[in-house]
């Protein structure tokens, strides 16, 4: 902790999963002072995320494989000195020349008091959410994103149905559906577009990973377990319902995701859960004009350096963020920036070149290669908009159509999101083109030769709404130093 | 094999108190936000669109997508993923966007 309360934090941790909680804890170890600042109550991220104590959840650990390591960074939180800001809404990172740099956060009962955090180093590690696809229907109460149905499952508790498929694309799925069966739900079937057989182009990868050869036998030990059909080359291309979900019709898909005519079944369910990957949470750091990379899947991640260092000096970055590639990378990704942020603070550039340093990176590279092959083999195929219909909405907040969206394009000669969206409205409301975004880079494209999808990161200014009074308002004493 | 997921974890939540939905009462457990609750009384829409007026409830499930804003105790634009349930909170459905008092 500062030793006075004006003096800022060494580093200022932002997100509280497995990346900042490893980088939290490990900054903290060497005698850092850290606050960790998550928007969420409790610590543990997407992947760690569990029920509040008021749940009384005796065996947590029944909803996750690799409880002990949580355990174990949780006590190493508690000993560290870190300060845990929770319900800590981060909406923008601020440096003054070459002075500490000030997170902006929102808190409170109302989630509307201004908190600012001040530190030398920040650590972004805000992960990822879920890329989602449009398909009829996709609106209807009772379709919710397969990673939102593991979260309020883990952390609340709940189901969002009896009869829940399972569909969209990626090895989440797969856990999604363990989870969900596990916990009482009647899984009728895991829908995957990809045919899984993009890892046995790249054998050498998965041998050198055997921890996810590991987990897919656990989560299809699961399926097995639960008589749970994994269908691939498939999709949603329907739901049914009036007021919510009814039924799903699955259609088998070419290689390119083009759906075959002539293909649908009709499966009764009461929810769906659904998604096509996972996206960088990335908005904090490009608005700081950090540099991104494109990954195999299409998805743009902050490019980082050896050290996990973004390209703006004094912001390093962990996890998802950087990148799609699960827990453990997150991990050994998180304490590696621990590490050369206490190298860099306190001018002791020997601690990474350490052989714990050296460890960590090769099994950074060695995750990320992995990472990158699961992404290429779990990218959207081309084909996916056949499966649209001019009705379907796509735009969630603004509720704007596939068809608003083509005219934009074919009428009105819109090549890209920014066009679309100034022409429809289409990424303009509540979520700012989080859940929509993909679907229209998709749509615009195919205006364009190369028809794939956005050329440059998005840029949102404020990584969450604020209240007009809040940008307004910043008084001093809601200042956190100490 | 477990028939709940509370039976799953073995949980001894503290007790359950209790919420309005448009009136009707529903059982909160202390730790659940606002639409797990909503989603243990088997609800999964509380809010209306601006434009075709159709219902919405919780997609994403970790604060993102904005579909479930929720008005609690008269306050309208609440994440309800997010926002955890407490003892009397009234929640109602909100018609369009409630107010628009946010920046962006
Ligand atoms: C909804 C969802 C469910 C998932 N479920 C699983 C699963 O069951 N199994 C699995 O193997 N993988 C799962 N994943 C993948 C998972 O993201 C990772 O492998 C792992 O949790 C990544 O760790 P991380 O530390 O990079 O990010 P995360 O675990 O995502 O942690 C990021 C943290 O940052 C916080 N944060 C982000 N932005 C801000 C901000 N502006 N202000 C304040 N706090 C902020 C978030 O609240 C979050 O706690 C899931 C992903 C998502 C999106
Ligand atoms: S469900 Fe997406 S913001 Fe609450």
């Amino acid at each position: 902790m500062p030793t006075s309360p004006s003096e800022p934090y060494d580093l200022a941790v932002i997100g509280a999963g497995p990346a900042g909680l490893a980088g939290a804890v490990t900054a903290g170890e060497l005698g850092l002072s850290v606050a960790l600042l998550d928007a969420a109550g409790t610590t543990g991220g997407q992947y760690f995320r569990h029920p509040a104590p008021g749940l009384g959840a005796a065996r947590p650990q029944a909803l996750h494989h690799d409880w002990a390591a949580f355990a174990a960074l949780r006590r190493r939180l508690g000993a560290s000195g870190v300060t845990h800001l929770a319900h800590h809404h981060v909406w923008t990172v601020q440096r003054q020349d070459d002075g500490p740099w000030t997170a902006h956060a929102l808190t409170g009962a109302e989630g509307d008091t201004p908190v600012r955090v001040r530190a030398r180093a920040i650590l972004l590690a805000a992960g990822a959410y879920e890329r989602q696809l449009p398909f009829p229907g996709w609106t209807l109460p009772g379709v919710v994103g397969a990673g939102g149905a593991q979260a309020m499952l883990k952390s609340g508790l709940v189901l969002p149905g009896q009869r829940v498929v399972v569909a969209g694309s990626g090895p989440l799925l797969l856990a999604v559906a363990s989870s969900l069966a596990t916990a009482g739900a009647h899984v009728p079937a895991v829908i995957e577009a990809s045919g899984y057989l993009g890892y046995a182009h790249r054998p050498l990868t998965l041998v050198a990973n055997p921890h996810k050869l590991l987990e897919a036998a656990v989560h299809g030990t699961a399926l097995l377990r639960h008589r749970i059909p994994l269908r691939t080359r498939s999709a949603v291309t329907e739901v049914h319902g009036t007021d919510r979900v009814e039924a799903v019709t699955v259609s088998r898909l070419d290689r390119d995701w083009r759906p075959l005519p002539g293909t649908g079944r009709r499966i009764a369910c009461d929810a769906l859960a659904v998604g096509h990957g996972l996206l960088p949470r990335t908005e904090l750091a490009t608005g700081l004009g950090c540099a991104t990379r494109r990954a195999p899947d299409g998805t743009h991640a902050l490019a980082l350096g050896d050290l996990q260092e973004t390209s703006v000096p004094g912001l390093w970055a962990a996890g998802e963020t950087g990148g799609i590639g699960g827990w453990q990378l997150a991990c050994a990704e998180g304490e590696l920036a621990g590490i050369a942020v206490a190298a860099r603070l306190r001018g002791l550039p020997a601690l990474t070149g350490s052989r714990r340093v050296r460890d960590l990176a090769r099994r950074r590279d060695r995750m990320r290669a992995f990472a990158d092959t699961m992404a290429a083999a779990h990218a959207p195929g081309p084909g996916w908009t056949g499966w649209l219909t001019d009705a379907t909405d796509v735009c969630r907040c603004e509720e704007v159509t596939v068809g608003g969206i083509r005219e934009a394009v074919t009428g009105l000669g819109a090549r890209d999101t920014r066009t679309v969206k100034l022409l429809t409205r289409a990424g303009m409301g509540w979520c700012q083109g989080r859940m929509c975004g993909t679907a229209v880079a998709c749509l615009a494209a195919a205006g364009t030769e190369q028809g794939t999808v956005p050329p440059s990161a998005e840029r949102r200014p404020l990584a969450v709404p604020v209240p007009l009074g809040a940008l307004a308002d910043q008084p001093a004493e809601n200042d956190r130093t100490s | 094999m477990a028939r709940t997921p509370a039976d799953l974890v073995e949980a001894e939540p503290d007790p359950p108190f209790e919420i309005t939905f448009d009136g009707r009462t529903v059982t909160a457990l202390p730790g659940q936000s606002v639409a797990a609750a909503l989603w243990g009384a088997g609800i999964l829409a509380w809010r209306t669109t601006r434009h075709g007026g159709r219902p919405r409830g919780a997609f994403c499930g970790i604060g993102q997508c904005y579909d479930c804003l929720a008005t609690v105790n008269g306050e309208p634009n609440r994440r309800a993923c997010l926002v955890p349930a407490r003892p009397g909170d009234a929640i109602t459905t909100q018609e369009g966007h409630g107010h628009a008092d946010l920046a962006v």
